[in-house]
């Protein structure tokens, strides 16, 4: 149970994607955001209006997918590190996460790096595209490369050190 | 004998946003603050902040201690004393300070006690072996002396305290091995623990430890799963190896001083223990005497800079400096119920709830 081993179940990652139509059409953000907390940044962050603003502070945030360009400034804004970016359309074999990363050392573009899961488990490999720094939030997002059957999977990176 | 308008004993993130509120309003105000700067346990939250932008959400604490530390040293009606460590409260309202080799008195118009929390410890075997260590130590060490604690840490609470810590613990370099919880289920924001747990963390709640090991240090703990009655289950121990059994059980208002002051107090479990009465504006039942932080009731920083900006403006209020209070203490006072109305803020609703009816 997610309140137990902080593992979200396959059926509540799913409801937290758009719909499918949404998914191949390009990038688009991925709130793994299911408990009610008082927090409202990533409205904050949006330029596009595509998180509402909240009635109230404590509510899930509610995103609008046809807003949203997957650009990734709420993932470097979340103070959670609970949003990541997914683009399920980078190349015919791979599909690309964003994901929110402030561990040391970070990684380079181009490098290699262990693929891990919600439990911290490696389940593949990931190429690192690029990292993207948020000077406000100080919150590097790695832009993660991996075989597109992983996407929905691969939520943390290991660069050797911890991971 | 020093005299000063409003004391404010603490320069954390409730005491700092009393004194600037209570300055702004034209007080001259003395923050009494034992440490050697400014920002109370700010200065160890190298995470980014819940709330909202008010609270500034989405900032790190590291950064608004700076700040307003800052806005503090520069503001003309803030005088600070630090290594400053408030002895007593006498009869006659005389607040005696210890600062170096100086015994000082200080008679302020109104105090305001921003004193925050202690760690609460735990009964096991063997706890009395280095390397068993409270998160906040653990915390200081790392953040702010820039010392690594241990090797392999063990964190007992899987509150957001004990979550944060092991996320920088593992910042640090440090491997944390496991997470181990006596309640059913994960106490803190589920959003840090979902960040360990991707980092390898196993969390095991319904588990309390049994006994450290260790000669001279720490050498490895074991856990056990505790069953309906809170005992231990036979069978279901696992021994771990670890230099480290962090602590992160749960915190006590530090509330001596309002003992000496005469300040009626309440035993109210759902915040934290013996807390003082007051009334909205932060007033406890001695009149010019205000709280505000964890001292009032534990709570996140984000709550503890709206109560003391609260209890800032009605100590300046008390003091004859009152114009504005009314109209911003509506806004403060919807800034509390709105951080507090959600299921994060059951138990400190229940507790507020228990104090309004006493």
């Amino acid at each position: 149970m997610y309140t137990q081993t902080a593992i979200p179940s396959r059926e509540q990652v799913e409801r937290t994607l758009p719909d499918a139509g949404r998914r191949v059409k390009g990038p688009y953000a991925v709130f793994e955001c299911w408990q009610e907390i008082p927090c409202d940044p990533c409205h904050q962050a949006c330029n596009r209006g595509a998180v509402k603003a909240f009635n109230d502070i404590n509510h899930l945030p509610a995103v609008d997918h046809e807003q949203c360009n997957g650009c990734a400034r709420c993932v470097s804004r979340c103070p959670g590190l609970a949003v990541f970016a997914i683009d399920e359309t980078y190349s015919d074999g791979e599909a690309l996460i964003k994901l929110p990363y402030e561990y040391v050392p970070l990684p380079s573009a181009g490098q290699e790096v262990q693929a891990l899961d919600r439990s911290g488990q490696p389940v593949g490999k990931g190429r690192v595209v690029k990292v993207q720094q948020d000077k406000e939030s100080k919150t590097p997002v790695v832009w993660l490369a991996v075989g597109k059957k992983l996407v929905h999977e691969v939520r943390n990176i290991g660069v050797g050190g911890q991971g | 004998m020093r005299q000063t308008e409003l004391a404010v004993i603490g320069g954390g993130p409730a005491g700092l946003a009393a004194a600037l509120a209570a300055a702004e309003a034209g007080v001259r105000v003395t923050i009494v603050e034992q440490d050697d700067r400014l920002g109370g346990q700010l200065v160890k939250q190298t995470h980014k902040f819940f709330g909202s932008e008010k609270q500034s959400a989405g900032r790190r604490g590291i950064v608004i201690a700076a700040e307003q530390a800052r806005a503090a040293a520069t503001n003309k009606n803030i005088d600070v004393m630090l290594e400053a460590a408030a002895l007593g409260y006498y009869d006659d309202g005389v607040l005696t300070v210890e600062q170096g080799d100086r015994f000082i008195k200080l008679k302020a118009g109104s105090y305001l006690f921003a004193t925050g929390a202690s760690e609460k410890m735990l009964a096991f075997p063997n706890n009395d072996l280095p390397g068993v260590y409270g998160a906040g130590a653990v915390q200081t060490l790392m953040n702010v002396h820039g010392v690594k604690p241990a090797d392999t840490v063990v964190m007992v609470g899987a509150g957001n305290i004990g979550l944060i810590v092991s996320y920088q613990l593992m910042q640090a370099g440090v491997k944390v091995a496991a997470i181990v919880e006596a309640a059913p289920t994960i106490g803190g924001y589920l959003v840090h623990a979902a960040k360990v747990r991707r980092a390898g963390v196993p969390i095991f709640t319904g588990h309390t430890v049994k006994e450290a090991h260790g000669t001279d240090v720490v050498s490895g703990v074991t856990i056990a799963a505790l069953d309906q009655t809170g005992a231990t289950l036979a069978g279901t121990e696992k021994m771990i190896t670890c230099d480290c059994i962090c602590l992160a059980v749960g915190l006590s208002p530090l509330a001596e001083l309002l003992w000496h002051a005469g300040c009626r107090m309440v035993h109210i479990p759902e915040l934290g223990g013996h807390v003082a009465w007051r009334n909205e504006n932060l007033e406890t039942s001695v009149p010019g005497i205000f709280i505000a932080g964890d001292v009032a009731g534990i709570e996140e920083a984000s709550s503890a800079m709206v109560e003391g900006r609260l209890a800032g403006l009605a100590a300046a209020a008390y003091l004859g400096h009152g114009s504005q209070f009314d109209s911003l203490k509506a806004e403060l006072v919807a800034e509390l119920g709105a951080l507090r109305s959600g299921p994060a803020g059951a138990k400190i609703r229940q507790g507020l709830a228990a104090l309004a009816g006493m």
